[in-house]
């Protein structure tokens, strides 16, 4: 079963949800949407559903076009951020309640249930009403009954959002697992980064109803087609500074000079955007080899174990992602380190022509 | 830890305790003393003890009453619940439409008891009414006046018009509170429509018809104007509710004594019916939380 979207538009009163969107989804795939609120993630899943229709284009199912089949004639299921469930009936008659509408019969059913309830571990919740369950539980249910009927589609909207952080890992790590034993296509819709990262399969990143990139998730994060598509799959988004790049020489904004690599002469001269992860940017240096830059602090923010430092010069912002819990003055002077070889850069239409050597061959 | 016990803030309830007293305990207490002395003037009275209340309790016209205001409320719930219900889900969800359908819907409900008594007296008119000359034209010898079955079908129709709004907008309400993607899921697990009312719908409503279901019946066990204005409670007392029994002997007939022990009854049977049905609800959905 594989799924593809043909140039697919979709108009709502004037208004493109969705762009020119072309997407092959392998049978058997994982697949995760990555695009912040309004980027159309949502809005693709129901055209995959067929809770909506394009408004051109083709939906094509293992090559049949189903563009203008409805929800109740594909085989497909969600499962969506709010925790949906049939408030009245237990767990089991959730979980039940699609195979009871498709005619299986009895014993059947119950033997479905039951292996799907144990594979997320609801197994001694099956005669309790969803309102009595933890939200943990809850969502187990709705993938449950999301699960149970072997949709060929199945699409994870957002599911894990209303759930705490321990939870949300938890619950990714058993995700992966359950689909890599199904041979359905799985969608995921997220808007963050690093959730898509600790998926892994494949990702696609959308931005403003279009699609930037797809492929292999760690691809996508290494490679980056372009500036956006760097900076939606980065969290904190990549820095951007503008630079001129001479024969041997970078110059960020005419205030930081550092020698080029080899890596960069094969770039024609001229102005560029140069991309630093901000993982990349250090309180030390890593390598002899590494540049210092002085800034001043903004701003620290301290996230968990983590530190995002805000900081600028006259010239431009950066955001340092440092590890740890590190404590700053604001407008204290802060020298930071960065390796030359691990920059990416942007021509000025945004096209990426330069990825580090490492990350190529991967 | 020794506790410490203070007392004090008891007095903070003396305000609300003052209020309930002068607004209800006061005028109730005044009317069990009429219910248990016979009153001839301000100087003549006699304690009668439960006189008053056996009279009341053994009173044909008034055991009638009371039969007849059951069957009434219950007549009137068992159409205007479903009936309501069924308006709330054909109601437009958005746009224009939705504005003009609640709008429409809530039209009947600002219009005053006496009011609608009086519309549907002149509707129901054989000589120029729409209602009782439009029968009349098709051959049915429509009469209010002089047909009990008449009298009650209108009386019926008439609280249904007046009052389904209210259990209608109430669905409504609750309808709206469903979010868009329990329809979507519904959709997905291909459920029939039967199936989303029953196991979406329905459920998501119960808490909005209890409320529904309790105002309308105690509403309707109070009615008054409509019938009174409509048919006077006739054709001979087939028409004759509580209130209008009530207030014909305390009012016409001055029999303070009996009608202050009457409407202690009529109170406590209103109280009662209320608190059974409201407990007989939260005790079926706590025995349905528990998944029992």
């Amino acid at each position: 079963m594989s799924l593809n979207l043909e140039n697919i538009d979709r108009v709502v009163g004037g208004e493109t949800h969705i762009a020119d969107m072309n997407l092959t989804l392998e049978p058997g795939s994982f697949n995760v949407l990555l695009g912040r609120t309004l980027s159309g993630k949502t809005t693709l899943m129901r055209l995959m559903a067929g809770l909506d229709t394009p408004t051109r284009g083709r939906v094509l199912m293992d090559g049949q076009d189903v563009t203008g089949r409805s929800v109740r004639h594909r085989n497909v299921s969600m499962v969506y951020q709010q925790f949906i469930n049939y408030p009245s009936l237990t767990v089991y008659d959730n979980i039940a309640s699609p195979l009871k509408l498709a005619k299986v019969g009895r014993a059947e059913i119950d033997r479905r249930v039951r292996s799907i309830a144990e594979m997320l571990h609801i197994e001694h919740l099956l005669d309790r009403q969803p309102l009595e369950l933890s939200g943990g539980q809850q969502q187990r249910t709705a993938m449950g009954r999301a699960l149970v009927k072997d949709a060929d589609v199945v699409l994870l909207d957002e599911p894990l959002v209303n759930l705490d952080y321990k939870l949300r890992e938890e619950f990714r790590e058993e995700l992966r697992a359950v689909f890599s034993e199904r041979n359905c296509i799985a969608v995921y819709a997220t808007t963050e980064p690093a959730e898509a990262l600790a998926l892994g399969g494949n990702t696609a990143v959308l931005h403003q109803g279009r699609l930037l990139q797809y492929g292999p998730t760690a691809d996508v994060y290494h490679r980056p087609g372009d500036i956006r598509a760097a900076e939606m799959f980065s969290e904190p988004p990549i820095n951007i500074v503008k630079g001129t790049l001479s024969g041997s020489e970078i110059s960020f904004d005419n205030t930081l000079h550092f020698p080029v690599g080899n890596d960069l002469r094969t770039l024609e001269p001229g102005e560029y955007r140069f991309g630093i992860r901000a993982s990349h940017i250090s309180l030390t240096p890593r390598a002899k080899s590494d540049i210092a830059i002085h800034m001043t602090v903004d701003l620290a923010e301290i996230s968990g174990s983590e530190t995002f430092l805000h900081v600028h010069n006259e010239h431009f912002y950066m955001t340092v992602h440092l590890e740890g819990v590190h404590e700053f003055r604001v407008d204290s002077p802060v020298k930071l380190y960065f390796s030359a070889h691990k920059v990416y850069a942007f021509d000025h239409e945004g096209a990426v022509v330069h990825i580090p050597t490492h990350l190529r061959g991967i | 830890m020794n506790k410490v016990y203070n007392n004090r803030a008891w007095w903070l309830i003396l305000p609300m305790l003052l209020l309930v007293a002068f607004s209800a305990v006061i005028p109730l207490m005044t009317v069990v003393n009429y219910s248990v002395q016979d009153v001839f003037d301000a100087n003549t009275r006699f304690f009668t003890g439960t006189e008053w209340f056996k009279e009341m309790l053994n009173d044909p016209a008034l055991q009638a009453a009371v039969l007849r205001q059951f069957a009434f409320s219950l007549t009137i719930l068992a159409i205007e619940v479903p009936l309501g219900i069924g308006i709330a889900l054909i109601m437009p969800k958005k746009g224009w439409r939705a504005s003009a359908a609640l709008i429409l819907v809530t039209m009947p409900l600002l219009i005053p008891w006496n009011v609608v008594g009086s519309i549907w007296q002149i509707f129901t008119r054989g000589d120029i009414g729409l209602m009782g000359w439009s029968l009349r034209e098709l051959g049915y010898s429509y009469n209010i006046t002089s047909n009990p079955v008449d009298a009650w079908a209108t009386i019926i129709l008439m609280d249904v018009w007046h009052w389904t709004s209210l259990i209608a907008l109430l669905c409504y309400s609750g309808l709206r509170s469903i979010p868009d993607a329990y329809y979507q899921a519904a959709r997905i697990d291909r459920a029939s429509k039967w199936a989303v009312f029953r196991y979406i719908q329905l459920p998501k409503l119960t808490n909005v018809l209890v409320i529904g279901v309790l105002l309308r019946f105690m509403h309707s066990f109070m009615i008054y104007a409509e019938p009174f204005v409509l048919t006077g409670g006739g054709p001979g007392s087939s028409t004759t509710f509580l209130s209008q029994s009530l207030t014909t002997m305390a009012i016409g007939q001055q029999d303070l004594g009996p009608s202050a022990a009457f409407s202690l009854i009529y109170f406590l049977i209103i109280l009662l019916v209320t608190w059974v049905f409201y407990t007989a609800i939260m005790n079926m959905q706590k025995d349905n939380n528990k998944g029992a």
